[in-house]
């Protein structure tokens, strides 16, 4: 049963608890993320999204259970090892080097993979780091604010600049805390069609309070609420589930 | 309106070009500085003693200004270097090079062992962690009379004369031991421009940027830290080392916290974080130590005044606000 790094499951987390003193944030969550298609973890405020998101990334680790990527376990690996091992995230809050010029922002993402103790070579010689940093700029659509103090950048910008940062890892795995949050309709849409685009050569999971907004994107969906997993599976599937209507039930779909 | 644009740029682009030119040759400009200074002071010791201090403030400004991490126990770095160094000449009848290269690694290793108990911590914990530290070394040395001379400091460190490669250096001569030192601090500028300018130093800003963002980018941000702190260690004990040889004794006060709040308040005098700062402020403390003592024994009081405008009022220290407003 071991998943190798061909096998479709990319990542997995076998009864998965974390405790903040004596409150549960999760409880026993068992879930298996398929390679290759997004995922989105949705739920209510409170569910235990970010906690869950924070287990997978390497930030927190679980009071009890596992977590395994790509068939090998990651429970204990420090955090700076994830992406080196091929898995990258960004924040829920924006997450960037504010003084640093665009560019820099993600030639130091990427540099992380080529020199990192080096203290006598003049930075610039390192060779290739400008050029894909540029690349991945194209990508996000930031290539003309290159020069720009990462600071001065509209917010939804800085969320495009933190993705690009995550994509210097050219992880396998791309992890995506609200990638919308406190975004216009208008920067939600370019975003979510970056995301789309991302997905066609990685395995993207997704973190939303938002459920109506994942829901045309995502291969499956999980539910969370108060800590449990409450429901998962293709997005038909969960927009059915009784148990899911009622928790969105009195809430306004968004 | 069409005419207006194009000049306006090409305006700014040259003043920046002018300004990054500058930049790019900080070492040179910093180096030029330091070979003309002599003839500007009062007397020529002084100078020397602004040389050493700059140094220590610019090591110490490696760690405090570019990673932004407050150590409080730097003297333990400095004298460690002072002490050992002048052990090596005292005890052991060591040249003055050989001195000094043992000054240097023992502030590495002592750096080393202080690095590694204290950069687990941060804020407070780390500067009060480095204090801490830094007082054990201090009664570590008070106590080892015998090697260190406790109570009365380190004395006899009798160099006369500097030989190398055929050359003859009196270094009783106060300006010939100026430029001995010039040499080393223009060496450290030459190193510590590497260092920032290097894929090491990009990482140092990651983490003074963004802890958390270095991290999930792949940097191990403890690492960095107890590297920085290493590298800021030998920057200071060969400061301590050239100390040691320009008083020709180590005092015990070498290693008091007040020779670590010495290079928090240059530093910041200057300017934390900015390449040529630190040594602006070791110029600025020591003058005012020097000139305002010959009326007033409280002279403490006005450095004190001076420290206290400078930070509330010009928070980016003396040269870094002189950056800022020539900065085009």
């Amino acid at each position: 049963m071991t998943a190798t790094a061909a096998s479709p499951i990319i990542l997995r987390t076998t009864g998965v608890s974390k405790m903040f003193g004596k409150f549960v944030a999760l409880n026993n969550i068992s879930a298996e993320f398929e390679r290759g298609v997004i995922t989105s973890i949705i739920g209510p405020n409170g569910a235990g999204k970010s906690t869950y998101f924070n287990l997978l990334s390497g930030a927190f680790r679980p009071t009890t259970g596992k977590v395994e990527f790509e068939g090998h376990d990651v429970t204990n690996v420090a955090q700076h090892r994830f992406a080196h091992l091929g898995i990258a995230k960004s924040f829920q809050i924006t997450n960037i080097f504010p003084h640093l010029t665009v560019h820099e922002n993600v030639r130091v993402g990427l540099q992380a993979f080529v020199s990192r103790y080096d203290i006598w070579r003049p930075r610039s010689t390192v060779p290739g780091l400008a050029e894909r940093a540029d690349e991945l700029l194209a990508l996000v659509g930031l290539k003309d604010r290159r020069a720009r103090r990462a600071r001065d950048l509209a917010h939804g910008e800085q969320r495009a600049l933190e993705i690009g940062m995550a994509l210097a890892a050219d992880p396998r795995l791309l992890l995506l805390d609200e990638p919308t949050a406190g975004m216009s309709p208008e920067e939600t849409r370019v975003m979510m069609d970056l995301i789309v685009r991302l997905a066609s050569e990685r395995t993207v999971i997704l973190v939303e309070h938002k459920m109506k907004l994942v829901m045309g994107i995502s291969r499956r969906v999980l539910v969370l609420h108060h800590g449990e997993l409450l429901a998962q599976g293709t997005p038909a599937e969960v927009r059915q589930n009784e148990q899911v209507k009622r928790v969105y039930l009195g809430q306004r779909e968004h | 309106m069409i005419d207006i644009a194009p000049t306006i740029a090409t305006a700014s682009s040259r003043s920046y070009s002018w300004f990054d030119l500058a930049k790019r040759h900080r070492v040179l400009l910093a180096s030029i500085f330091v070979l003309i200074f002599p003839f500007v002071m009062p007397f020529t010791a002084l100078a020397v003693n602004i040389l050493i201090y700059g140094l220590y403030a610019l090591g110490f400004n490696l760690l405090f200004g570019y990673l932004g991490l407050l150590s409080f126990g730097h003297a333990a770095l400095f004298g460690t270097g002072a002490y050992l160094c002048g052990i090596a000449i005292v005890h052991f009848g060591l040249p003055w090079y050989a001195a000094i290269a043992i000054g240097v690694l023992s502030a590495l290793a002592m750096a080393t062992l202080i690095g590694s108990l204290a950069i687990r911590t941060r804020g407070i914990y780390f500067a009060m962690v480095t204090m801490a530290l830094a007082q054990c070394v201090y009664y570590i040395f008070y106590q080892a009379v015998d090697w260190t001379g406790g109570e009365n400091g380190l004395r006899g460190i009798n160099v006369r004369a500097i030989d190398l490669f055929g050359f003859h250096f009196d270094f009783i001569n106060p300006l010939v031991r100026y430029y001995v030192v010039a040499s080393f601090v223009i060496l450290a500028f030459f190193v510590l421009s590497r260092i920032l300018a290097s894929p090491f130093g990009a990482v140092i800003e990651a983490v003074r940027e963004n802890e958390a963002r270095a991290r999930a980018s792949g940097y191990n941000v403890v690492a960095t830290r107890l590297i920085t702190f290493i590298l800021s260690g030998g920057f200071c004990g060969l400061a301590g080392s050239l100390a040691a040889l320009h008083l020709s004794i180590v005092p015990i006060e070498s290693l008091h916290y007040e020779t670590s709040g010495m290079a928090v308040m240059m530093a910041l005098l200057g300017g934390m974080g900015t390449f040529f700062g630190p040594f602006v402020g070791a110029a600025v403390f020591l003058l005012l130590e020097n000139l305002v003592s010959l009326w007033t024994v409280h002279w403490q009081l006005f450095v004190g005044a001076v420290f206290v405008v400078c930070v509330l009022f010009f928070p980016e220290g003396i040269w870094g606000t002189i950056l800022k407003r020539i900065k085009p």
